[in-house]
């Protein structure tokens, strides 16, 4: 029985064999390059257009481009004017940051993870750049040192997560701290924030601030007291209708006059109370979405359970609400952080406006490409391990699937 | 139970019906209260330096001239018609911008999807690269990096005769005007009605006789009908093609492109085609895969599939974020200020370093902005309901 049936099996296997187009390389090509004459027309043009495209990227990276430009204003590039002797404060906060994001990954794995690996693989290039000075590298070394160590230490299984939570909630207003000084150390003046330091802190205050703005617009515009509703469409519409530029050089050239002599605020925070004034409206129209996903059932529940108007928002409403419109927000904060790109046009000094600056130095002519190239480099990496965290997080939490 | 004793013992500031107008009293007064202070501060920092809120610069004599304008414009024009013209430039760009956006979404947002692996790689190579880079760095790169890389205009790059690129921008061949244009133009309107009514007739016959009526062949012949009448009328061609030619340091004929609009239409088109592409990717992903198996199983070609039960079907899942992407790449064209382009904000801010005049200035730009906004976000939604599905 059992060898008639091995036997017939062998027999089909050897006289039926499967087809072979669909496996293999030259399988693979066929199915996905040449699969009728459309196809391979289209491969052919995409192939010589990549071809060229490639050839002369690679090209002109490897030889034609100066990258003596990049190298020599490195540091103006990274943190702008702060100055080389306070600099060991802007590596505490890396280095905080690395031992949050150690600990973090080797707690909960998954999308952290990967975002830490892809941290310490930036970290690891960074330190072996030719130009970069020793002292440098000795802090990058520690910032490696710190994630791999902290990554470990977190895979212990230790009961951490409330603190972790807690200490990125801290990692704001110590950043701000340490930045600034505030007296303890020498104070540093927030015209001297520069580079992509000042980019990162620009979107990171227009995201920490706008988030209770946005909440209560999206909660205004749909409360049922009519003054405050109109009031946030009035708001939201008139910022979301208008480009982010006006919205800047209302906050550069106007703040000041609205304001008074009395109070004087600098360029930069002109720029952040600008940045964190726009971004609420959208915000809260991503909100407001959540908040309308959100069925009855869910309102009335909490009504039954007695819960008072602060109570339901606060416990039942928004966490559901926030939830759902998280890959949203991670979307929205994207671009916001691409934006904060639009104060090099109000004069500050942030990786762009540097970059601009730089291109204007006679010493470095003709090295616009090199330049620009680099800071949209930069942008690239970073908004894309944000949407990639954004994807699992919309993975993670079935949004759309359920 | 007893309505008057509850009323009474409840005091004001507990009673629902109470409660909310306080609310609102309080809210409003605190909003009046900052708007007050805000304006009072913001006059008596103008009194100061001797300036009066009021819009009587705008008759005043401009200084400055503006490179690029669709009507005729002098530095001896008023404040008033500068404004016209950054908003005549903001709307060419977007115009423009929109259109080729369009079309490149859709080429890039269709062929993210293709069957062919090479096709669909580029694609979200070009989606990846486009839509993670900031707009701004994107229009200093074809700005400094591109345009104004290009050789002086004595030198300048020929493509075939027809296309150069200099430092001054790029030049194209253009049509330009001849005598007869208008009664062209006359002939091909009405052609396109006619057209349009008989491709109506031969459906409705091809619909009632079941027999092929070529409604297509007919549309098209009675435009070309038309177009050749008034050929034997004018003996004159439409449009006069314009060549541009190098002569000594500028260039004659054809139309130019500036470095500035140049890199901000390029710069904006290829942004906002990255976002148009997901956009239409993530519609046609939308359409049921049943309807596409179906109008497989009734033998129809993909070519055929996409374009008559796809794209509609998409379409509507399509619209609204289509909206929105307009809307950005119009507020987005503001970003010319950076590069020297004189739109709507690039005037503004002219105007604004030259009177000084910040309040009124700003609060004409946002003014400005927030009809463009309603006016397109109105157009498309007249569009948008068009395309709705009909249900009993």
């Amino acid at each position: 029985m059992d060898k008639d049936e091995l036997k017939i099996k062998e027999l089909v296997r050897t006289e039926i064999a499967p087809p072979n187009s669909s496996i293999g390389v030259l399988g693979w090509l066929k199915e996905n390059l040449f699969s009728n004459w459309v196809n391979v027309v289209l491969t052919i043009v995409f192939a010589s257009i990549t071809y060229l495209v490639l050839k002369n990227s690679i090209e002109w990276i490897f030889f034609n481009a100066n990258w003596h430009v990049i190298s020599a204003n490195f540091r103006l590039l990274v943190v702008g004017q702060y100055p080389v002797t306070e600099l060991w404060r802007v590596w505490i906060i890396l280095t905080l940051i690395s031992i949050l994001m150690g600990l973090s990954w080797g707690i909960w794995k998954g999308t952290i993870g990967h975002l830490s690996t892809i941290v310490t693989g930036l970290y690891i290039i960074l330190a072996s750049l030719p130009f970069v000075m020793i002292e440098t590298r000795i802090w990058l070394l520690i910032n490696i040192i710190a994630i791999v160590a902290t990554c470990l230490v977190g895979r212990k299984g230790l009961k951490l997560k409330k603190f972790i939570l807690v200490g990125w909630f801290m990692m704001f207003p110590v950043i701000i701290f340490l930045l600034s000084g505030f007296g303890i150390f020498n104070h540093v003046g927030t015209n001297l924030w520069g580079g992509f330091l000042l980019t990162l802190l620009i979107a990171i205050v227009a995201i920490v601030f706008s988030f209770p703005l946005g909440v209560l617009l999206a909660l205004g515009r749909r409360s049922k007291l009519p003054i405050i509703r109109w009031f946030s469409i009035a708001y939201i519409e008139l910022i979301r209708g208008v480009p982010l530029i006006t919205i800047l050089f209302v906050a550069q050239l106007m703040l000041p006059l609205f304001l008074g002599e009395g109070i004087n605020i600098d360029n930069v925070v002109r720029a952040m109370v600008g940045f964190t004034l726009f971004t609420a409206a959208y915000l809260a129209e991503n909100i407001r979405g959540g908040l309308q996903s959100i069925p009855r059932g869910q309102f009335e529940a909490a009504e039954a359970l007695g819960l008072n108007a602060t109570f339901k928002m606060t416990f039942i409403i928004l966490p559901q609400a926030l939830r759902a419109v998280i890959p949203a927000i991670v979307g929205l904060f994207i671009g916001i952080f691409k934006d904060t790109s639009l104060v090099a046009i109000v004069g500050l000094t942030d990786i762009l406006g540097i970059g601009k600056n730089i291109i204007s130095n006679p010493e470095f002519l003709g090295t616009q490409m090199e330049v620009f190239i680099f800071i949209a480099v930069i942008f690239l990496i970073f908004c894309n391990m944000m949407s990639y965290a954004s994807r699992r997080i919309e993975g993670a939490l079935g949004v759309g699937k359920r | 139970m007893n309505k008057h004793s509850s009323s009474t013992s409840t005091p004001f500031w507990r009673d629902k019906r109470v409660i909310p107008i306080l609310l609102q009293v309080i809210f409003a007064v605190i909003v009046v209260v900052a708007g007050v202070f805000f304006f009072s501060n913001a006059l008596a920092g103008m009194r100061q330096i001797g300036m009066v809120f009021g819009f009587d610069f705008l008759g005043k004599m401009a200084a400055f001239d503006i490179g690029d304008k669709v009507i005729d414009f002098s530095s001896k024009d008023t404040y008033g018609k500068a404004f016209i013209v950054g908003i005549l430039n903001t709307i060419k760009v977007a115009f423009i911008g929109i259109i080729l956006a369009t079309i490149l979404g859709f080429i890039v947002g269709v062929s993210r999807l293709s069957t062919n692996w090479l096709v669909r790689t580029v694609a979200a190579a070009y989606v990846e690269i486009f839509r993670n880079t900031p707009l701004l760095v994107q229009i200093f790169i074809w700005f400094y990096a591109v345009f104004l890389s290009f050789p002086v205009i004595e030198k300048s790059l020929d493509v075939f005769g027809l296309f150069y690129f200099s430092n001054r921008g790029a030049v194209i061949p253009w049509l330009g005007l001849t005598p007869s244009s208008f009664i062209w133009l006359i002939a091909f309107l009405i052609g396109i009605i006619l057209s349009f009514v008989v491709w109506k007739i031969r459906i409705k016959r091809q619909v009632e006789t079941g027999q092929r009526k070529y409604p297509f062949f007919w549309a098209s012949s009675s435009i070309v009908s038309l177009l050749i009448i008034a050929w034997f009328v004018t003996l004159e061609s439409p449009l006069l093609l314009s060549i541009p030619e190098i002569a000594g340091r500028g260039y004659l004929g054809g139309y130019t492109i500036g470095p500035g609009f140049g890199a901000l239409l390029v710069a904006l088109v290829m942004y906002t085609a990255s976002f148009i592409a997901e956009i239409v990717r993530g519609g046609i992903l939308a359409v049921p895969k049943g309807q596409v198996e179906a109008a497989k199983a009734l033998g129809l070609k993909s070519p055929t599939i996409l374009r008559l039960v796809v794209l509609p079907q998409a379409i509507r899942i399509i619209i609204p974020p289509l909206t929105s992407q307009y809307l950005n790449l119009i507020k987005n064209s503001s970003l010319a200020a950076a590069v020297a382009y004189q739109e709507l904000v690039g005037v503004g801010i002219t105007i604004l370093s030259q009177t000084g005049r910040s309040i009124e200035v700003i609060s004409i730009v946002i003014l400005v902005y927030l009809s463009m906004s309603l006016f397109t976000s109105l157009l498309m939604n007249i569009f948008n309901k068009y395309s709705q599905l009909v249900e009993r």
